[in-house]
């Protein structure tokens, strides 16, 4: 059930994409589609009743070996947020060109004008 | 300490507040580089904790005070050298006296330290340094350049 | 049957429609923020302490840059939708494309079931066992990341890089008659 949760979080961002007029909407739309595929990478390594794949002192191995949850997602969701904010910041860029240039966020008037 | 000039930026209360949380945000962003191999945390976090110190400059004293501490061709260089750093360190991997290939610990195979303590894991603490250094200044740059870029409004105006 | 996951899960759908649906610029970007913030602490909860840390930060500077790009004076507002092969055609496909991904994740184990656990030869349980031995860092994400994955790191530090530099290529513009402000190619 939380599985199709984050599947319907990243539905309705991939609504929006498609469907919204507005190139902010569509950034932010991005924005969300993003966040979801972060929660739904760390969500497959997590083991219930798990700890934090940091080992502490007073600990024997065996019980972190057995209990820890799954290290990998988390290294590669920590790249992925930090990309993330690399294409949002492209895309914004990118829109405030096309707003001095046509003056409107409007995708369907971006696509008409030749200018 | 800070300029508690009213007219530019944000209230001298917040001013004075953004001036003391700064130095202390600052070296717990350290904190969390350095130890990164013992404590949650790393250069990726480290990092983007340093750049947000200097947002807060931004936010509250004006970008000029952010530029007198940081200007934007440092933040440049900074970045470039985090980066090379980086491949300087993994590059020494590959002489074949210290490991034989590009990524290798070679640190930990000649001194391993005690686990727990800072001097412990190779090439892991300056490796997380020259990651923090990078990921600082790419998001410093990114923020002061969509921000205080100035935008000419439409070609009807 | 509800937990704290289920319920941050809700919060964060529940602020993406609001963020796509409502008109008003502004309401929407602090509606994407509190998402981002629903997955910061859905990270805590998940036990990915240093994963949860960097998205705080990330959200404050997307806040702060669209809430730039967007309010501005005079910006014309228009509301409807774009006509992609039709309204309803669009929503038939995103629904055939939801119940094919349900059908997807119905061959996953639960949830809190780690998807590695079943698998024999797993690089995890190999990084579990042996990362303080290799490696002598007792955080093992960070081992996992700067000893056994360090390639993706690189990969990481590369676009971070060319994001800026295209960042700063579009950015960048030949002096105006009246340069009343420092621009993007003056420093």
């Amino acid at each position: 059930m939380h599985y199709a949760l984050v599947l319907m979080l990243f539905m309705i961002g991939l609504y929006g994409v498609v469907v919204k007029r507005n190139l902010i909407k569509i950034i932010i739309s991005l924005v969300i589609m993003e966040t979801a595929i972060n929660v739904f990478i760390i969500m497959i390594g997590y083991r219930s009743d798990g700890m934090a794949p940091i080992m502490q002192q007073t600990m024997a191995p065996e019980v972190f070996v057995r209990t820890s949850v799954d290290p990998v997602p988390q290294a590669l969701v920590l790249t992925a947020i930090v990309i993330g904010l690399g294409v949002t910041a492209m895309t914004v860029s990118i829109a405030m060109r096309l707003y001095e240039r046509y003056g409107t966020y409007d995708v369907r008037e971006i696509r008409r004008l030749r200018g | 300490m800070v300029d508690i000039t009213p007219n530019r930026g944000m209230t001298p209360i917040v001013k004075t507040v953004a001036g003391w949380v700064r130095g202390i945000t600052f070296l717990f962003g350290l904190y969390i580089i350095l130890f990164g191999h013992i404590t949650p945390g790393g250069g990726f976090a480290g990092g983007v904790i340093l750049a947000l110190v200097y947002v807060l400059m931004t936010l509250c004293c004006g970008k000029q005070k952010a530029f007198e501490k940081l200007p934007l061709h440092w933040a440049a260089e900074l970045d470039s050298v985090g980066a090379i750093m980086f491949l300087i360190i993994a590059w020494l991997g590959m002489w074949s006296i210290l490991g034989g290939s590009f990524f290798t610990n070679y640190i930990a195979r000649w001194n391993p330290g005690l686990p727990y303590h800072i001097f412990s894991s190779g090439t892991i603490p300056l490796c997380n340094i020259a990651i923090a250094l990078k990921v600082a200044a790419s998001l410093f740059l990114i923020f002061m350049l969509l921000v205080t870029t100035k935008v000419v409004h439409g070609p009807n105006e | 049957m509800l937990e704290l996951t289920g319920v941050l899960l809700l919060f964060m759908v529940m602020g993406a429609i609001i963020a796509i649906e409502t008109r008003d610029l502004l309401a929407s970007v602090i509606s994407v923020t509190a998402v981002g913030f629903g997955s910061v602490i859905a990270f805590f909860y998940l036990r990915a302490p240093d994963v949860a840390v960097v998205p705080i930060v990330v959200e404050v500077l997307v806040l702060v840059i669209l809430i730039r790009a967007t309010l501005r004076v005079g910006l014309k507002t228009f509301i409807g939708n774009r006509a992609f092969f039709g309204y309803l055609v669009t929503t038939a496909l995103l629904v055939v494309i939801f119940l094919a991904g349900v059908m997807v994740i119905d061959g996953l184990p639960a949830f809190g079931d780690p998807v590695v656990a079943r698998i024999a030869e797993a690089p995890s349980k190999v990084y579990i066992e042996r990362g303080l031995a290799d490696t002598g860092a007792t955080n093992i994400v960070t081992a996992v990341l700067l000893d056994y994955r360090a390639y993706d790191t690189l990969g990481e530090a590369t676009v971070l890089f060319t994001s800026i530099v295209g960042a700063v290529a579009i950015l960048r513009r030949k002096a105006r008659k009246k340069p009343s402000e420092p621009e993007a190619d003056e420093w």
